[in-house]
């Protein structure tokens, strides 16, 4: 019998991880590992320097990959990887800093950090990885929950309208929205790879399974069955009005890039204010200066 | 290392004590606070604000106190020295970060101008009541260090020391000022960049193959890198060995908190600070910190004219607190009085290290204003006579 141990090949995306670190936690069928794996593909291909590379999450079950991640990578508190972030983007503007995270991690205990990171247009990329619930306390109701899915605190079907959150995105003024699931992988590691070269706040949303909670308690099948459905009922649809990407129980998924814009960040605008107010007595933040340069 | 002499505003000024604790934050070396604004605290980050952009650094005023507590530590790990400011409602929210910067040993700096609570309280009237929150606020078991600043100069000098004591020690400093103290204005002198000492982050030298970020020296604190630098390090608020990676276990856990506890503990002599007047052959010893430092002095003058031997302790450092001293002075003598704007917070810890060798007294005040100087007299009087 082969044993692939007797070839000298290893999984190119092996270099990003934390091999020391697997096996991972994650439950067989979920789909964060699918969406982690898009990611080291889009780092194998992005220009990015990865050694200039920060990921952040915060707590959850995809609050767990950043510690899977060769790279800086921080586990932070629960809601709060989008401000630590900005501290660390604001304070090293050299770094490129990705916050994956979760639905529940992002817009419920984190939703304020969301919409005002992507207001001031922190220079970040946002991975959120949406399972629909909160899967490491046992499966409760989230802020992206569909109407009419069993969760263990709404046992009799959720009734909270959920989060549209392109459209939460898009308004706040993201300069890049996409939305995937873990069944499009060719199309997610080129949207990441996409938005790492963007400049600004910008947000994938990446559906994916729970086959543990989610799926379980809904009697919707295994993993697979999750990834039927989204090859299923998934409606490709570039460039749509971010009002008509609403999610419902097992309904269609609205997939494609919806916003792709340039706005000034933070730090752009901080700059060219202080330059306007001060003149040549400011020294613009954040831009290295030739005679600096090692 | 000496200030770097573009934060430093050298020269005799006549400051509030806010202002004060900003300079001495730029003296510092401080590039990055993050703050929201709560009165009476708001001067410090008004002042920090203006002065930033020529200095060169960021202000940012983040959508509340939990992201501020948590943007300094996200630019600690981008290499900048940084701090929060807040009062009252705002520390309370600040908690969890606390607990966040103790486990992941972030240097940070949190500013905590009192004002009275519980909850909105009184706006923007003074009070110590978070001394105890500062200590034990966060879940689970830490070590902080908290200064006490009692005048505008010292709002400038000991902002300095709690972000040289945060780099050496690797936890957050809580740097306890009061409304009264935070809103004074005094002279305060600012010293020549290379009179003040500055003490670096502890980088290390070694190699991304050689380096554990949890790994502590001989002195328990172990060293840092950057975001940036190549290690590829990975920082957790989960339970965590040397390398930094989640380890869930008993053991772990053991080895993980007694040191966060012990690198405070077993250097408690070093960290330690207080000022004592007349200690020696003292009856009553009064023991007090910020404003209530001041306020106490015409009461122990006019106790003193009594023939009353009256001695003072004064907390600079009020965590960790001056255990060794105050079970000292216990057998010598006959009673503490500790007056605070509080129902009773550093005066449990007066009574747990006096062990009953002394009387301990509380002069506690609801806050709002500051005490009379008659009711601690009286209570100076009543100890006496004990």
């Amino acid at each position: 019998m082969l044993n692939i141990e007797q070839f000298d090949i290893d999984n190119p995306v092996n270099q990003f991880l934390r091999k020391d670190r697997l096996p991972h936690i994650w439950c067989p069928g979920c789909g964060i590992g699918t969406t982690v794996n898009c990611f080291a593909r889009a780092l194998l291909e992005t220009d990015t320097d990865l050694r200039k590379t920060a990921i952040v999450s915060g707590i959850g079950c995809t609050g767990r990959v950043a510690g899977y991640m060769k790279l800086d990578s921080f586990h932070t508190t629960h809601g709060r990887p989008i401000p630590f972030a900005t501290g660390l983007k604001l304070a090293n503007p050299e770094l490129k800093v990705i916050v994956y995270s979760g639905d529940g991690d992002l817009l419920a205990i984190g939703g304020n950090h969301f919409i005002h990171a992507a207001r001031r247009n922190i220079d970040i990329l946002v991975v959120l990885v949406n399972n629909f619930t909160y899967g490491m306390t046992g499966g409760q109701v989230g802020p992206t929950t569909p109407i009419g899915a069993v969760q263990t605190t709404m046992p009799f079907g959720n009734f909270e309208a959920p989060f549209n959150i392109p459209y939460l995105a898009d308004s706040c003024g993201a300069v890049y929205v996409a939305r995937w699931t873990a069944y499009h992988v060719k199309q997610l590691a080129k949207a990441m790879k996409e938005a790492l070269a963007k400049k600004g706040f910008s947000l994938i949303e990446v559906l994916a399974p729970c086959p543990t909670l989610y799926s379980r308690r809904n009697r919707l099948g295994d993993g697979i069955d999750q990834m039927k459905y989204y090859k299923e009922k998934s409606v490709v649809k570039h460039g749509v009005d971010t009002k008509e990407t609403n999610l419902s129980f097992q309904g269609e998924i609205v997939v494609g890039k919806f916003v792709d814009r340039e706005r000034s960040t933070f730090l752009d605008n901080m700059n060219e204010h202080y330059q306007k107010v001060f003149g040549e007595k400011y020294k613009p933040y954040g831009v290295r200066h030739e005679q600096e340069r090692d | 290392m000496k200030a770097d002499k573009k934060g430093v505003l050298t020269g005799i000024h006549f400051l509030d004590g806010d202002h004060a604790c900003c300079e001495g934050a730029l003296a510092a070396g401080c590039r990055f606070v993050a703050g929201y604004p709560t009165p009476p605290s708001t001067e410090v980050v008004e002042r920090f604000a203006s002065r930033i952009p020529l200095v060169g650094g960021i202000f940012i005023q983040m959508e509340d106190e939990i992201a501020s507590s948590i943007a300094i530590q996200g630019a600690v790990w981008a290499g900048a020295k940084a701090m929060t400011v807040t009062s009252g409602p705002g520390l309370s929210l600040m908690m969890e970060h606390i607990g966040l910067a103790a486990i992941t040993e972030c240097p940070i700096v949190i500013v905590d101008v009192q004002r009275a609570g519980p909850s909105t309280g009184l706006p923007t009237m003074p009070a110590q009541g978070d001394m105890m929150q500062a200590k034990w606020g966060s879940h689970g078991d830490y070590e902080v260090i908290a200064l006490s600043p009692n005048s505008p100069q010292e709002c400038f000098d000991l902002a300095i020391d709690a972000f040289n004591l945060a780099e050496q020690y690797r936890v957050p400093v809580l740097f306890m000022m009061d409304e009264c103290v935070g809103h004074m204005t005094e002279r305060v002198v600012i010293p020549e960049p290379e009179e003040i000492n500055i003490t670096e982050r502890k980088w290390t030298k070694k190699t991304p193959e050689e380096f554990l970020p949890f790994q502590p020296g001989e002195d328990m604190i172990p060293e840092m890198i950057k975001a940036g630098d190549g290690y590829a390090i990975h920082v957790t608020g989960l339970t965590h060995n040397e390398k930094g990676y989640p380890l869930m276990t008993p053991a772990a856990q053991e080895k993980l908190v007694k040191r966060l506890i012990d690198k405070i503990k077993l250097n408690a002599d070093k960290i330690v600070r207080y000022e004592e007047d007349s200690v020696d052959g003292a009856e009553v010893v009064v023991v007090s910190y910020g404003i209530t430092s001041r306020v106490t002095l015409p009461a122990i003058e006019k106790a003193r004219k009594e023939g009353v031997k009256v001695g003072h302790l004064r907390l600079i450092v009020a965590w960790p607190f001056p255990e060794k001293r105050i079970s000292e002075l216990a057998g010598k003598i006959k009673a503490f009085v500790v007056p605070e704007i509080n129902y009773g917070q550093m005066v449990l810890e007066v009574e747990r290290c006096a062990g009953g060798k002394a009387g301990v007294h509380l002069v506690p005040h609801g806050g709002g204003t500051v005490h009379n100087p008659d009711v601690i007299y009286k209570k100076i009087m009543e100890a006496a006579r004990c």
